[in-house]
């Protein structure tokens, strides 16, 4: 009998589609921000001023919504939890782990299926959380310079005492770049579990939920 | 008009002042702007200006050491040439800068006996002034002045002084000597010395009026300005180059020069696409400039290069692109060409593995329950 499981929690989805599009606002500005290609000619217009000001609007929305994430991480069902992005903390995982990575690499025919996150995904995610949070404190590092005395410049100064505002900046921007080739992936492999398992992967992230086999698992 | 008449006394200098200064050859103008300029770079209120004028003349004044080390001397020039009226006749003339190897006519033991007299008499009093960084290397032998290392003069000196200025970027970074691989193992007065009291001036070279500035607060109030983090006296290096720079409306609006010469650089707009790196360094050389406040690097057309901020050379480079070279890859790649070839990588690889993925039909998971129709 297919089951109709609930599996993202709104939490879960709400952060999720935030990140989407935050990450698109961002790299797209940010990208403008690093390499201006608009060149107006008109003194009085305010390109730049707009793009810095939305990246900025953005960077917010999306620090928030990563915070909520991780704090959902220890408060929201075993699929959203923390250990779910760990699969190589117990022996179960591990053998997903190999499992997934077989039939990535076309020698295995059958997907290990689980509910929620794939072995391999769950891992990039932990990656990509590290991602998150070295943008999210390298770009307040950088933001919090225009005003040396302000918040923002005591909170991140470690950071800037530790590695200088250039190195700060070339991450921030080689990031960027990482985050756009972890979207094509993602993307990519929420489409072939999609046909693969056939459970709903795609529409759950929209609705929550996915059809489950229990004969599958 | 009362107020206005009040006004005027609250930032005036006393008249026995000023005839004494005429006296000396320099103009009660000059003189007046001199105090007027310190007043507005210091950031303090125009009635301290009577203060600022007293406590140039007071009987108290200390004495100066300037030592010079791995450095250019590029500081000492840029001080000689400053203006604010000839910083050379009330700052240099006025002060009694005991030692400096540049400007003194003493020369050997004479000159190093002249030193140490200061030393002894003026204990815990006069100024140390420190330009060029201290090479540790090999036990210091990099540099030494009369037989004496670097480190230990500057140990020495500085050990006893009131407070120690090290002006220059070298002096307060290490700077170019300092840049790797830094084969003299050169370091900051700040290191060399961790329990003095030093205020950081750095720039290459610093700015003169800067240095003017924060000697006549120590002259005014008995202590240096407050400095920040990195020892740098807020009033000069409390603002970003880039927020206070003339051509930050171009930078909101746009309008980026993207060669040396173009339309848009004869036009005055931002340097930010050449490499500028004002949005990186602290330092107020859009408001207080260089050579009698003639212009400065961004005001002549020029990006900023970050010269005062620590390591500059090290981590501001390539002076002509925004961004630093990606470690490990050839000094061509830049940051976007990685980038792109990352995302494009990624995209072929996901694109292959979807093609081969697409035609794969022996991996149903056993359950599926699809009816194939047709
Ligand atoms: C997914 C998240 C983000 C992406 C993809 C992103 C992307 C970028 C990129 C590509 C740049 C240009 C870097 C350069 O070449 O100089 C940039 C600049 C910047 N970003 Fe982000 N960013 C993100 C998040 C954030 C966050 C959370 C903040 C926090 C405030 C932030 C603040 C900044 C600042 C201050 C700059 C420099 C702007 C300037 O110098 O005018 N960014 N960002
Ligand atoms: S010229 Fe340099 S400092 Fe001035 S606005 Fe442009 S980037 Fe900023």
């Amino acid at each position: 009998m297919l089951q109709i499981r609930y599996v993202w929690e709104w939490p879960v989805r709400l952060t999720h589609w935030f990140n989407v599009i935050s990450i698109i606002a961002l790299a797209v500005t940010g990208i403008y921000i690093g390499n201006p290609i608009i060149s107006v000619p008109e003194t009085g217009s305010f390109v730049m001023g707009w793009m810095r000001v939305v990246h900025f609007g953005f960077a917010y929305l999306f620090s928030v919504s990563v915070i909520v994430r991780l704090l959902w991480m220890f408060f929201g069902n075993e699929y959203a939890s923390w250990r779910a992005f760990m699969p190589w903390l117990t022996k179960e995982g591990w053998s997903h782990i190999v499992g997934t990575f077989c039939y990535y690499t076309f020698l295995r025919r059958k997907v290990p299926y689980v509910v929620g996150h794939n072995a391999l995904a769950a891992m990039a995610y932990s990656f990509v959380f590290l991602l998150f949070a070295v943008q999210v404190i390298s770009g307040f590092s950088l933001y919090g310079q225009y005003d040396p005395n302000g918040l923002w410049a005591s909170v991140t100064a470690p950071f800037l005492s530790l590695f200088s505002n250039q190195v700060l900046r070339l991450t921030h921007h080689m990031i960027t770049w990482l985050l756009i080739g972890f979207a094509i992936h993602h993307v990519y492999s929420a489409w072939l579990m999609d046909v693969k398992e056939k459970n709903g992967t795609l529409s759950s992230i929209f609705g929550g939920y996915k059809f489950i086999d229990p004969k599958d698992l | 008009m009362q107020k206005e008449e009040q006004h005027v006394h609250d930032g005036m200098v006393p008249e026995d002042i000023l005839q004494r200064w005429e006296t000396r050859g320099v103009s009660r103008r000059d003189f007046m702007k001199f105090c007027s300029v310190m007043t507005a770079t210091l950031a303090l209120p125009v009635t301290m200006m009577g203060k600022i004028a007293e406590a140039i003349e007071g009987d108290n004044r200390p004495p100066v050491l300037w030592m010079e080390f791995l450095g250019c001397t590029g500081d000492t020039e840029a001080f000689l040439r400053a203006n604010q009226p000839t910083a050379t006749e009330i700052i240099l003339d006025y002060l009694s800068i005991d030692y400096h190897e540049t400007l003194m006519a003493a020369a050997g033991h004479q000159a190093e006996e002249a030193k140490r007299q200061t030393m002894e008499k003026y204990k815990g009093k006069y100024i140390a002034i420190v330009e060029g960084s201290i090479p540790t290397a090999e036990g210091g032998i990099h540099c030494t002045v009369g037989g004496n290392s670097a480190l230990n003069i500057v140990r020495e000196v500085c050990g006893d002084a009131a407070v120690t200025i090290a002006v220059g970027s070298c002096a307060s970074f290490g700077g170019i000597p300092a840049a790797a691989p830094n084969p003299t193992g050169a370091i900051s007065v700040s290191k060399a010395v961790p329990g003095a009291t030093v205020m950081n001036l750095p720039g290459c070279p610093l700015n003169a009026t800067n240095l003017t500035a924060a000697i006549v607060h120590f002259l005014t109030f008995g202590r240096l300005p407050a400095t920040d983090s990195l020892g740098r006296p807020k009033f000069a290096y409390g603002k970003r180059i880039h927020d206070n720079c003339e051509r930050r409306a171009h930078f909101d609006a746009g309008q980026y020069a993207e060669g040396f010469g173009d339309a848009g650089h004869r036009q005055g707009w931002c340097l930010y696409k050449l490499g500028c790196k004002g949005p990186e360094t602290f330092h107020n050389c859009p408001t207080v400039r260089y050579n009698e406040g003639t212009s400065w690097p961004v005001q002549a057309g020029h990006g900023c290069i970050g010269c005062s901020e620590p390591q500059f050379w090290d981590t501001m480079t390539p002076f002509y692109e925004r961004l630093p070279n990606v470690p490990g890859f050839g000094v061509e790649a830049t940051a976007d060409k990685i980038g792109l070839g990352i995302a494009a990588a990624t995209a072929v690889a996901f694109g292959a593995h979807g093609v081969a993925s697409a035609l794969r039909k022996d991996d149903n998971s056993d359950a599926d329950p699809v009816e194939k129709e047709g």
